[in-house]
């Protein structure tokens, strides 16, 4: 059975329909990539994976591991193992990453049917995660995002990805604004995280990130449709062509 | 038996006579109190000062003067900031000292009854009591006066050093079925190079009225902590006047914390009349329900190089209503005079309101003052983030709704002080999410 099967899904925002009828459909364990040039509808599709106030499906569906996702709160998405990687991480004042961090593990776990884990516990288990991603004990401390640069911001996301281990991961232009040593770490965070059960969304809008994260599947995205879909060559493709030769006259 | 048809001054009735005993000063004092009160009335939103919060309701209850002390009072030690402390208490407005723990006092600090210091040793209190609370525009404090003849009385000797934070315990008690009116005193004397803190706790059950009034006198050097809680009960009226006196390189952290009452008003007003002064005045509101809240501050620049700053927080749900003024005087002599003020409240429902009112009044050339004032919504693209984590919605409000507030409680200088402070917000609003669930 699939993960995620998206169904002709439609959505609107103020009453402006972005997404024209997308299909989608990802199995445990693979990696997509979604390419589109601005504007295109990809965040609004993680939004509306994610459930986000004022996202309005008007037709079609999304079943995610067996249920339907649509009739889910965002808290319930989460607890049933998708995370959404924002491409504007938000900065909260007053709300540590430490505790926030805790505070969403937690919570997750509370969905898993898992005790929470207590404060030495947790130190350990997020510690570990964080070296990995060069996230200092400092930035644990400081208030979650505020004040981080691009690439502080982005770590902090794939961060809370290892923290969460999602079931399936929608990272939204994880990549922009990074600098290629940033990057590469960042690519190594998702790398690790593979695993043969959990699958990824990842949503660029160039292909150098998917010269370290290897995708199953490469998919076009232009003016809320899906125009093509292949392997990782449809990737190179784009990089050679630009995204006119493919998208033709509906790229803008 | 009034000069003038339209002032309303009830509780002047039954101003105590003076006893013989009195010294003539305190029965001097008292009728002058009593004689500004009658003149004033009680205000009307006609007054300038008390334009947002309307008297009448209060003017229509029929209070009683405390009889006798009430004997089976407890204190309510899960209501109050949770501290080691020394402790000593007032219930309706009269000094306990037998529910007060006040053993070992460092040298040098004298804490007691008003009562029993102008019993014993009344030329002490002849030059403080009574000099800082009146002046014009305070009908309410002249009332307290008009009642004068106990309350806390707080002296620190030059130098004197309070290990452990002392916590004044106001406790409104209401006996049998009708509301009573009580008028809690404190006198503070912190005296030059001295360093204290001082935690005041205002609580109780029933519907009573307090009408407070405080003089605080910090010498030259001293450092005084000052963090007032307001957790009166829900039917309480809360009505209070600080007034402060500071002297050349005084520092006076003040901080002041509001959820209590049915109607609640605290006033501050900070004469920084020496050199080289820090003075700093927060707060922190949280007002549910039909709760009405005011914090009223006054930050009087007399002389140069004196620094203040003011960090108020509140947040306000239902239909309460908030209320937040703050003036900033800098005389023609507060040269290099360094002033900050900002107010932000937090609207959690559509029928909560706030009014907020800054005033700067600058005479001095060489000045930097600032002042700001904002009223907003929880920020929905955080609600957002933290829900897309896995935390439900009400946890991932009241960690924003903590946040918020957590701004102003970190102006609070004592770590232990601040801790407590901090974990009343959150009992707050465990209690009311509570509530919530109940209805
Ligand atoms: N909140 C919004 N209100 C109105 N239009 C929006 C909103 N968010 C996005 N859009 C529009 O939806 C389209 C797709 O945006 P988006 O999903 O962010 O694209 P991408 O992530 O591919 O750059 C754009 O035309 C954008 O202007
Ligand atoms: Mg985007």
């Amino acid at each position: 059975m699939a993960l995620l099967e998206v169904k002709n899904l439609h959505a609107s925002v103020g009453g402006k329909e972005i997404l024209k009828g997308i299909d989608l459909v990802i199995e445990p364990g693979e990696v997509h990539a979604i390419m589109g040039p601005n504007g295109s509808g990809k965040s609004t599709l993680s939004y509306v994976l994610a459930g986000r106030d004022g996202y309005e499906v008007t037709e079609g569906s999304v079943q995610y591991d067996g249920q339907d996702l649509l009739a889910l709160a965002p808290d319930e998405r989460a607890g049933a193992g998708l995370f959404l990687g924002f491409q504007y991480p938000v900065e909260i004042p007053g709300v540590t990453t430490m505790n926030f961090l805790k505070t969403a593990l937690n919570a997750v776990r509370q969905y898993r049917e898992e005790k929470p884990l207590d404060a030495m516990q947790f130190l350990k288990y997020v510690r570990e995660r964080a070296a990995m991603l060069n996230v200092t004990d400092d930035m644990l401390r400081r208030a979650l995002n505020v004040g981080f640069s691009g690439g502080e911001k982005k770590r902090n996301e794939i961060l809370q990805m290892a923290v969460l281990e999602p079931t399936l991961a929608v990272l939204d232009e994880t990549d922009s604004g990074l600098d290629i040593d940033a990057l590469k770490v960042v690519a190594e965070g998702v790398n690790a995280m593979r695993t043969p059960e959990r699958s990824m969304l990842i949503i660029t809008h160039y292909q150098r990130l998917l010269d370290y994260i290897q995708p199953d599947h490469v998919h076009v995205l232009a003016n809320g449709r899906i125009l093509r879909s292949g392997g990782k060559e449809l990737a190179l493709e784009l990089e050679e062509k630009g995204y006119g030769a493919i998208t033709g006259a509906e790229a803008a | 038996m009034t000069r003038n048809v339209t002032k309303l001054h009830p509780f002047a009735d039954s101003a105590p006579a003076s006893r013989s005993d009195d010294p003539t000063w305190l029965s001097a004092l008292r009728q002058d109190g009593l004689r500004r009160y009658r003149d004033a009335g009680l205000p009307t939103p006609r007054t300038e000062a008390w334009k947002y919060t309307n008297l009448r309701r209060l003017s229509r209850m029929l209070f009683q003067p405390v009889g006798s002390s009430v004997e089976d009072v407890s204190v309510p030690e899960d209501r109050l900031p949770k501290l080691d402390a020394y402790r000593a208490v007032l219930v309706n407005g009269r000094y306990r000292a037998d529910l007060s723990r006040l053993d070992g006092m460092p040298k040098g600090v004298h804490v007691s009854g008003i009562a029993d210091v102008l019993r014993a040793s009344p030329a002490k209190l002849e030059p403080l009591l009574g000099r800082l609370a009146v002046h014009e525009g305070k009908p309410l404090a002249d009332l307290n006066t008009a009642y004068l003849d106990d309350g806390f009385c707080v002296f620190i000797d030059d130098g004197a050093v309070l290990d452990k934070p002392l916590h004044l315990v106001s406790i409104g008690a209401s006996s049998g079925t009708d509301p009573v009116c009580f008028y809690p005193r404190l006198l503070v004397s912190a005296g030059a190079d001295c360093i204290a803190t001082i935690v005041e706790s205002h609580v109780g059950d029933g519907a009573y009225f307090s009408n407070g009034a405080a003089e605080i006198w910090v010498g030259a050097g001293a450092v005084l902590n000052h963090c007032k809680v307001q957790v009166e009960g829900a039917e309480a009226y809360h009505i209070a006047d600080t007034a402060i006196h500071l002297s050349d390189r005084a520092v006076y952290d003040g901080f002041v914390f509001q959820s209590g009452g049915l109607l609640a008003r605290n006033e501050v007003y900070a004469s920084l009349d020496g050199e080289k002064i820090e003075c700093r005045i927060s707060g922190a509101y949280l007002a549910t329900g039909k709760q009405h809240i005011d914090n009223t501050t006054f930050i009087d620049h007399v002389k140069p190089d004196c620094k203040s700053r003011e960090v108020f927080k509140g947040v306000l749900d239902g239909t309460s209503r908030a209320v937040f003024q703050g003036k900033i005087l800098v005389r023609k002599d507060a040269q290099k005079t360094d002033g900050f003020q900002l107010n932000k409240a937090l609207l959690l429902s559509t029928g909560a309101e706030m009014d907020s009112k800054p005033e700067l009044e600058i005479y001095a050339d060489d000045v930097k003052c600032s002042h700001g004032a904002t009223v907003g919504e929880l920020d929905a693209d955080a609600l957002f983030y933290l829900r897309a984590r896995g935390i439900d919605l009400e946890t991932a409000r009241n960690l924003l709704v903590a946040a918020f507030v957590d701004d102003a409680v970190g102006e609070i200088q004592n770590a232990a002080v601040r801790e407590a402070v901090s974990e009343m917000v959150q009992a707050q609003f465990a209690m009311r999410n509570e509530d919530e669930i109940d209805e």
